[in-house]
Formats: structure tokens, sequence, C-alpha cells
């Protein structure tokens, strides 16, 4: 529990994180919340020579909508999060997804943006990033680019971050009319991870699923997208036994995780449980 | 004046807690301080080929590297045991070495190999890095069950087969045999009481002090027991002469029992102190508590109940592996045997019982006393019996206990409770704290819900626990005769300043108990003084007498009546102060709040009066000494027995497994009460522990020996979010053999409540069978259980 020396820098904005990041290269770290990276460095599991603390940086900490998108630094917190009343209005499915993350110290010091960049194959918001189909903003000093959800979860703990680049802004589509949506988590009792986290973003007219976008997280070495499950339900009545038949196609063509907490069967027997569970609440049934 | 004896007293203590004021042993710091870190064996079990720490004693601000070799240079001995337990032929139980660093073999994960002593911990740590060692690493056995197999590996080379002892108690075999063979039905269980992991907030620290100047040793330790700990590092040990050693136990967050034992590490500082000239502080990191403090629980056993056809009790038989680890921690024979066999009468009537119990050593971090000891072991096999029981004869569970249950007895007019596993309880009222359990829960309203939900497709259940546990552990000649290599009981001085301000010196200590203000309202009350009048002094060899520590919920039924011993001393020669000064006879004197008055008149003297004469002593009765000040030595008569009643509802979701539960109802029986608050609190505090086994906790291990949940990402603790809000009553049987009628309530919510929760997933599930879930209840296993 004590961590290997290391030198801390601490930015004032993102132009000057970026220049520290380029001095001091490969070894840096970036802290945001320090929620994942502290603990690891306790147990000497990661030892980076450098700090560059980017918890600071105002502008990395506001919550807006632009046109018809919730924009979200990346150093917003999951507690602001949780609290925000355009996260509320126009992607509730953040707000819902916030109240889960570990507990209340976790949620006042976690970011956003530190929880996508570490991504832990457990966390909650990769599965709600998915299921919002948000896209996240990434600068160097090169510039900057947006990539989609979808092709930013790339492995274990693997994203499409570069080393030079830092997480600026995730972009989530306002919630159109007709949307309904849901988080639903099964926990890891101990660290309160998730064993299974299903997102589900649908859109119906008149009992009818016109479309459907469902991450999950927690079952896989990294989160993914439903594809199956939504497949399944594009075009159907959202019934409580097309949801059901849908949600048994979970965790159908994806390896598996494995620990004390929850086996390869148990796992993908939760997955299905809690995509329907969360089906059936995005529903409104 | 009030009296505060059964008042909810805020605690005094809380004021330097809750503002971060605390004084624990690692805040403290002394001049010219160096900090230990020790390498532990990352291998539960490997020979050391060589070990090369050239490096880190290279490496700028490193003071100095010992190893067991050095250890052993220095002809140091390993840390001894405080109970002994003998074989049933007679033979000594199996005590082999536990050396402070180990040179030769390693015997579990954590095993202490060298300690880096540095100028600072961060470089303590980074030299221990550079240590290099060469294992021939071994095939390792960690359950006990496995461990005395032909071919098991062997821990020892002096304990053949991994046996420690072999013991037995109660009536003899073939008549519980036969019992048993002649019965209406037998309900018979596999058990396993899973390895518990205590979690104290504070970790251990020691710091060891050596002053050359006056050739003396000051030991700072997160103890519950320093005086112990003094005793048994000065004799066994490292043979350092007792009065020129203090130990000091300051603020200690939390001990759950682990922090009774003496460990290696604490004679470790102080050998290294004595050796370097400066003092060495050592602080165990989280992971270090997770594998070195000693665990709880664990043990594998078969239980037998037989019944006749009305459902009476006729015999228990029960035999249990105890994983003691890979060495005997200071009370590790002790927990199985005597405080666990001795518990199997529980509440009931049962004509026969036999215990026997094989203690086992294995490739694990040693075993010891876990709050409760023992008697959750004990109280965990009869609760599942009853309840299991109960659904396999079609009975009604609480109807089942009832009807086998003793009468209730006072212990004055009515004798104490003679056992078949050598105990006689000391009084007892078993029947209505079910009864007042049963009216709080609603039962026969419950019984209806539960039957709706099952038609509705819902498993709501409901289990029992009616435990007694023994505790306020003594009295000395007793725990002689059963193994105990120390006496225990307690010491109690009461020391009344000249201006009549009190000051209590106390064997016990406290470690989150709340003494400072439960001791002190005893003190307040007797003397007729204000509570801010009273000091309570604990954990200090140099200012406190002697003492036991405080464990087996032993502090206020053994140290508050040394204390009282003490009180009443101090009236008896107060009384002959103000005699004298009244001019009257003692008989003629009432003392009463605060103040000694000749019966009949308005002529009286304050008890502050009195003390100042007592120090000032002009005008004194002859033949009396001055001062106030007074030191007992209480050794009680008997253990005291705490009861009562717990029981847990729970609602299973078939679809996950996972166990919900929803109220939790105890009616516990602690004798008489000084603060109902502290007593309350500690109850749901001692439920939590007791839940947490049922449901979450539990030390898992690799087919190599190692830990895989020793971080709190990985093994479960209980949170409040966990648990509902409890719903908690008293009754009170006061202990007919102490001053105070007290009976202690620290374990009491850890030994009653864990075979509730289990027994009420019994209940839930028995539409689909009458199942045995095993603990922790983790939803998987559960949904495995429903499943097949």
């Amino acid at each position: 529990m004590i961590p290997a020396s290391f030198s801390y820098h601490k930015a004032n904005s993102v132009q000057e994180a970026l220049g520290m990041l380029q001095q001091h290269g490969g070894d840096a770290k970036l802290l945001a919340g320090g929620h994942s990276l502290i603990p690891a460095m306790k147990l000497r599991l990661n030892q980076p020579s450098t700090l560059i603390d980017i918890r600071h940086i105002a502008e990395l900490q506001t919550i807006s909508v632009a046109g018809d998108h919730v924009v979200i630094g990346a150093g917003v917190t999951h507690h602001q999060i949780a609290t925000n009343a355009h996260i509320h209005a126009h992607a509730p499915i953040l707000a819902e997804a916030a109240e889960w993350i570990g507990d209340v110290q976790v949620r006042n010091m976690g970011t956003l943006g530190g929880s996508l960049a570490h991504a832990d194959p457990a966390a909650d918001w990769p599965a709600v990033m998915i299921a919002s189909h948000a896209s996240i903003e990434m600068q160097s000093a090169s510039g900057s680019r947006t990539v989609g959800a979808d092709d930013f979860f790339l492995g274990f703990f693997e994203t499409a971050l570069q080393e030079d680049e830092i997480i600026t802004a995730i972009k989530i589509p306002v919630a159109g009319a007709h949307t309904g949506s849901a988080y639903k988590k099964f926990m890891q009792p101990a660290s309160r991870y998730a064993i299974v986290g299903c997102a589900v973003v649908l859109t119906h007219e008149n009992g009818k699923c016109t479309a459907a976008s469902i991450g999950m997280t927690g079952v896989s070495e990294f989160a993914y997208r439903e594809k199956a499950i939504e497949d399944a339900l594009v075009g159907k009545e959202l019934t409580p036994e097309n949801i059901k038949h849908a949600a048994s196609l979970a965790a159908k063509d994806v390896t598996l995780m494995s620990d004390h907490f929850a086996s390869v069967p148990y796992r993908k027997h939760l997955a299905s449980v809690y995509a329907e569970r969360a089906l059936v609440a995005a529903a409104g049934l | 004046m009030t009296k505060l004896i059964g008042q909810s007293v805020k605690r005094v203590e809380d004021k330097r807690f809750i503002t971060g004021q605390g004084q624990y042993t690692d805040d403290i710091v002394l001049p010219g301080m160096t900090y230990a870190y020790i390498l532990r064996s990352p291998y539960a079990h490997a020979t050391i080929k060589s070990i090369d720490t050239a490096a880190a004693r290279a490496m700028e601000g490193v003071v100095a590297v010992f190893t067991g070799e050095d250890i052993a240079k220095a002809g140091i001995n390993g840390v001894p045991t405080g109970w002994q337990v003998n074989f049933k032929s007679g033979e000594t139980m199996k005590e082999p070495p536990h050396p402070l660093l180990v040179a030769d073999r390693v015997k579990h994960v954590g095993d202490s190999l060298a300690v880096v002593i540095a100028e600072s911990r961060e470089i303590a740590k980074d030299a221990a890095d550079l240590i290099e060692i060469d294992y021939d690493v071994l095939e390792a056995v960690w359950n006990p069950a496995d461990a005395i197999a032909a071919d098991a590996p062997q821990v020892h080379e002096g304990a053949p087969n991994n046996i420690c002892f072999d013991w037995e108690l109660g009536n003899p075999k073939a008549e519980v045999d036969a019992a048993l063979a002649g019965a209406h039905h037998v309900t018979s269980l596999d058990l396993v009481n899973q390895r518990m992991i205590p979690n104290p907030i504070e970790p251990r620290s020691a710091i060891g002090h050596f002053e050359s100047s006056h050739d003396r040793y000051t030991l700072y330790t997160t103890s519950q027991n320093p005086h112990l700990t003094r005793l048994l590092m000065c004799a066994f040990v490292l043979g350092l002469p007792e009065h020129k050693v203090r130990v000091v136990a300051p603020d200690v967050g939390g001990g759950f029992g682990s922090k009774i034992f003496h460990y290696t590490e604490e004679a470790l500082v102080i050998w290294a102190s004595g050796k370097l000239g400066r003092p060495v502080k050592w602080t165990a990191d989280r992971s270090e508590c997770f594998t070195t403090d000693a665990h709880g629980r664990d043990h594998v056993t078969k239980a037998e109940m037989g019944f006749d056809k009305e459902g009476n009790i006729l015999g228990l038989r029960v035999k249990t592996y105890a994983n003691l680890g890979a060495y005997l921690s200071t009370f590790a024979p002790c927990v199985p045997t005597w405080l666990h066999g001795t518990l199997l009468q529980g509440v009931y009537t049962t004509p026969k019982i036999n215990v026997d119990v094989t203690g086992v050593f294995t490739h694990t971090n040693a075993v010891d006393a876990y709050r409760g000891a023992g008697r959750p072991e004990a109280t965990y096999l009869l609760e599942r019996l009853l309840d299991t029981a109960a659904l396999e004869m079609g009975m009604d569970p609480a109807e089942l206990r009832l009807q086998n249950m003793i009468q209730p007895f006072d212990g004055v007019s009515q004798p104490g409770y003679m056992t078949q596993v050598a105990l006689q309880y000391d009084s007892g009222n078993y029947q209505a704290t079910l009864h007042r359990g049963l009216e709080m829960v609603g039962y026969e309203q419950f019984r209806q819900e539960q039957a709706e939900a099952r038609k509705a497709g819902r498993y709501l259940g409901i289990g029992f626990s009616t435990y007694i546990e023994a505790c306020g552990i003594a009295p000395s000649a007793v725990v002689g005769a059963l193994g105990a290599r120390a006496g225990l009981y307690e010491v109690g001085q009461v020391r009344v300043q000249p201006t009549g301000k009190v000051s209590v010196f106390t064997g016990a200590h406290s470690h989150g108990q709340g003494h400072e203000t439960t001791f002190a309202q005893i003190v307040a009350d007797t003397l007729g003084i204000g509570m801010g009048d009273v000091e309570i002094i604990h954990g200090d060899s140099e200012s406190v007498a002697f003492g036991m520590g405080t464990y087996g919920s032993r502090s206020l039924a053994v140290g508050g009546s040394a204390i009282m011993k003490s009180l009443d001393k101090i009236l008896e020669k107060g009384a002959k102060i103000a005699a004298h000064k009244l001019e009257a006879a003692v008989e003629d004197l009432d003392f009463a709040e605060g103040k000694w008055t000749v019966k009949g008149t308005d002529k009286s003297i304050g008890f502050g009066d009195v003390a100042l004469t007592a120090y000032v002593p002009h005008n004194y009765p002859q033949g009396v000494e001055p001062g106030l000040d007074f030191s007992s030595f209480y050794d009680p008569a008997n253990f005291t027995y705490p009861f009562g009643t717990h029981i847990a509802i729970v609602e299973v979701d078939p679809q996950t497994g996972k166990v919900d539960l929803k109220r939790f109802i105890a009616v516990d029986d602690v004798g008489n009460v000084i603060n109902p608050m502290i007593v309350e609190g500690q109850i749901h505090g001692g439920l939590a522990q007791g839940i947490g086994q049922a449901m979450f906790e539990g030390a898992l291990y690799d087919d190599g020996g190692n830990l895989i949940n020793g971080s709190y990402m990985d093994y479960t603790m209980p949170r409040a979010d966990d648990l509902p809000s409890f719903e908690v009553d008293r009754l009170v049987t006061p202990c007919p053999h102490n001053p105070l009628g007290v009976k202690g309530a620290g374990e009491a919510g850890a030994i009653g409540s864990t075979p509730a929760v289990v027994n009420a997933v019994m209940d839930a599930l028995s539409p689909l069978g009458i199942f045995n879930p095993s603990m922790p209840m983790t939803p998987e296993s559960i949904w495995r259980t429903i499943n097949g």
C-alpha cells in the first residue's frame, strides 16, 4: 500500500496538460478522480514516473446543451451527472446510472472521462455510452478528434485513446420523443462494480419498438453492444413475451468473464435476466 | 441526583474520535524514529534456497535488514501459545515454533521472511523490493478436512498428519451413539463454518522504543491485551525483564478478537530497537491485515441430532475439524474446544451430547478468536439442526424450540443449570426471549403472508436462532484446569485524588466498547459524584497494575466488578473518616448522594471533604492510613451466560438467487445494563458481523493456498445498505454472581444472528426442497442450490 515514488504536476488547462504529456512521455499518467489509478499505484500494479493532475481544469467541468447534444466535460464527477438538470431532462439514463456507481465518496471524486479512459470491463459508464450513442472527444497537441462509443472500447482495459491524448468531452444525443431508457445492474457486492450492467435506450411508437440501443458491461472483457437483442426487438411489439425472447439472446457471441462472484454460466444467465429487467423498465411495462 | 446507571449517556470518548483527535499507535512519532517493512512470503509453502539482501542494505536510507538467520543467531524464541489442549490420550498438543522471521521454510502466504528498517516507510518498501529470494515452491493444503489425509503435504515435521490435537467432551460416545440409534428421527448436517477475516478499521501497528539511558523498552501496540502481550513477549520470546518493559495500547480502532494476541511484529520491533538504539515503527497495510491478522472460525463439521416421535431431543453428536492455520496463535487451541464444545447444550435439555474436535494445521494464516470465538460455531450447528429438524419432521421451529428448552431459573432461589458439557449456567429465561421475538415479528401474520407470497411465486422465509453464550471468561482456577496458561481475573484500581476527583485504572482495554463512559457511570453513581469528576485510564502497563484485557465480552462483568470491589473499599474507609469527622459511629451513618449523613440528623460530610481529609489527615481516626486509593483483583465465580432470540425474514429472488434480508429481530438478555445505547450499539455491530458471515464474508483460497479475496474489491464486508433497520429489544435476567448483575453484550449479536439468516433462506426455499445453504449465501450459490 506504499506507491513507488513519482513526480506530480498540476495542469491548469488542457493545453498545459497536453504540453506536460509531451514532455514526460509514456511514463506519465493523467490523474482525474484517482479512484482507479491510486489504488493500482498503492499496490504497485501501476508505477507511473509522473502524474499530471487534470482535476482542476475548469474547461473540463461543464455540462451544457449544444444543439441536439448534451456535452459533458470529461472532468465532471459522477455526482454532478446524477444531479444535473440538463442530464435529467435530456439524457436521463446517465443520471440513473450515475447513482449506481461505487459509493458517495467515489461519486464525489470519480469523473466520467477518467472512467472511460480507464475502461474497466465492469465499469458502468461504458454500457451507458454505447446505449446512448455517445461520442468521445479527444485532444492531442496535433488536434482533436471524436470517436463513437462503439469504436472507443477496444479490449480489456483498452480504448481508442492514444498516449498523447486527453478526453475532453462526451457528447450525448438529446433523447427524443417516445424514448424510454433504463440502466439495471447486478452489483459485485464488494467492489460495487457491475457483474452485469445493462443499459437500454428504446424508441417506441404505439407499442412497437422503432429503435433499440443496448450496451452491456461486466459480462465480457469490455463493454459491447447487444446487437442480437436489438435486432430481435426492432419492429416488434414491446410485449413481455417479445422482451423475454430478445433478452434470452444476451451474451451470445462474447467471451464471458468468470470470478468468485459469478461463473460463466451464471453470468450468462444474469445477462439475460438484467437485459429483460432493463428492457421492461425502458419500455415502461 | 439522577442515577446514571441505566441511562444512555453519550460516549465521552467520541469527542476525540469524531474530531480526529484520537491517538492511535501509527499517530505516534518519536525522535529518531525508523520505519520497518516486513517482506512476506507470496507462497503458502516453499523452502528458502537463498536470500540475498545486499542490494537492499546498500540502498540509501536503509538502516538495517534482518532475516530469519539473524533471529536464529540471536537465539530469539518464537511467539508462544497461551492455552494447552491435550490429546484424548493425554499427550500434550503439538506446539511447533512460530519464529519472528522464517529462515528455512515458509508455511503460509504472509509468513515473515525479512525486515527492512529505513529512514522512511517508502525507502523500506523500495529496499524490500530489492531482496532476492530463491524459493522451492511446495504443495500446500488449506482445507482442514483434506490436511489430515495420509498423503497431504505436511506443515510441521513434528505434527504427523497435520494434527495438533484431538479432543472430546460430554457423555461417552457410545451413550450418544445409542441415543441416536434409538431415535425416531435423526437430523444430520454437513456444515462449513467458513474462515472469516476480522477487518478492524485500524491496521495493526507496533513501535519498539529502547532507551539506553534507563535500559528500558516501550512497546506501543494495537492491542486489546497489553499486559498479556508484555508477559508473553518478555518471558517467552525475548527474555527481557518485565519491569524494564512498558507496553502501551493507546486508542485502538477495533479488534474483534484479532488484536488479543501477541504477534511476531511486536517482538520484532522491540528487538530491532534494542539492536539499533532507535525507535522502530511498523504499520500493516491493508493487504497485510488480510493475510496476517489472525482469522476466525474455519470449522468443517458433521452434526447429528436425534429426536423422539414428539420432537424431544434425545442426543447430539458433533465431529469437527478445526483449522488452526500454520502456527498456533495465542488462544487458538482454546477456541474450537473449550469455547465451542462447552456450548453445545445450547438452551435445550439435550440429555446426551458428545463432541469430538480435531485441531488441524494447514498452510494458511493462523486462526484464533474472532467475535464470539467458538460460541458462534456451536450456535450455528445447533440452530441449523433445530430449524432443519422442524422442517424434516413437519413441526413448527418455534414450537420445537419451546418444548425442548430449559425451564427458567434465577440462579439464586433456584440452582444454576448443569449441562452435559462441563458448564453450569448462571441464570436463564430462554422461552421469554422467544415469546417476545414471536410477538415482535408477528409470527402468525407472517406465516399467512408467506403462504400468500408463495402462491404468487415469491419466496419469503423466516429463520430462528435461540442462542446462549458463555462470556466474562473466568474463573482462573477453572480456566487453568482447562489449559489456560494465564489467570482470567481483572484488576480495578480507584484512586480518589485529594480534591475528590477520581482516577480509575482498569485492566480492561477499550477499542470501541465505550469503557470510558460505562465505567465512569458506575463510579459516579456509586460515589455520588459527577461523571466529569471521573477519568478512566486503561491500556498502559505503567499506570495500570495488571490486566487481562478485553475479549470474550468480559470487560464489564469482570473488569467492572473489579472496580466495584475497589469502590466498596473506598466507601468503607471513607465511612471511617466521615464517622470520625462527624463524631458518630460508622453504623450510624448513611451514604447517599455523595455524602455521609448521621441517621436522623442533618449532620453530614461530603465525599470531597472526606477525600481531602484522607490526604490532609490532621483530624483523623486512629489506626486508619492516610490516602484513599484501592486496587482489587476480581476473580469471578463463574462465566456469565447471556442468551436471546434472533429472527430473520428474507426474500429470495429465484431468478438471481439474491437474498434480500427484509427484517431482523433481536431480543437479547444480557443481564443488567449500565448504558442501553452502548449495549444496543454492541448488538447492532455484532448483528452486522454475524449477518456478514451468513451472506457476504469468507476467505477463499486457491489450490496453491493463496488468499484470492484479500482486498476490499474482492472480500465483501456488510455495508449499511445491505442491512435492514434492526428491531431490537432486551429482557433482563440478572447475573446472580457478580456485583453488577451484568452478563456481557459484545459478542451476542455475532453469536446469535448467523444461523437465523441461513435458516430463513432454507425456509424461503422449502417449497422447492429442504436445502442446506452454504455460507456465505452468495447469489450464485443460492441460484445453484435452486437449480441443482
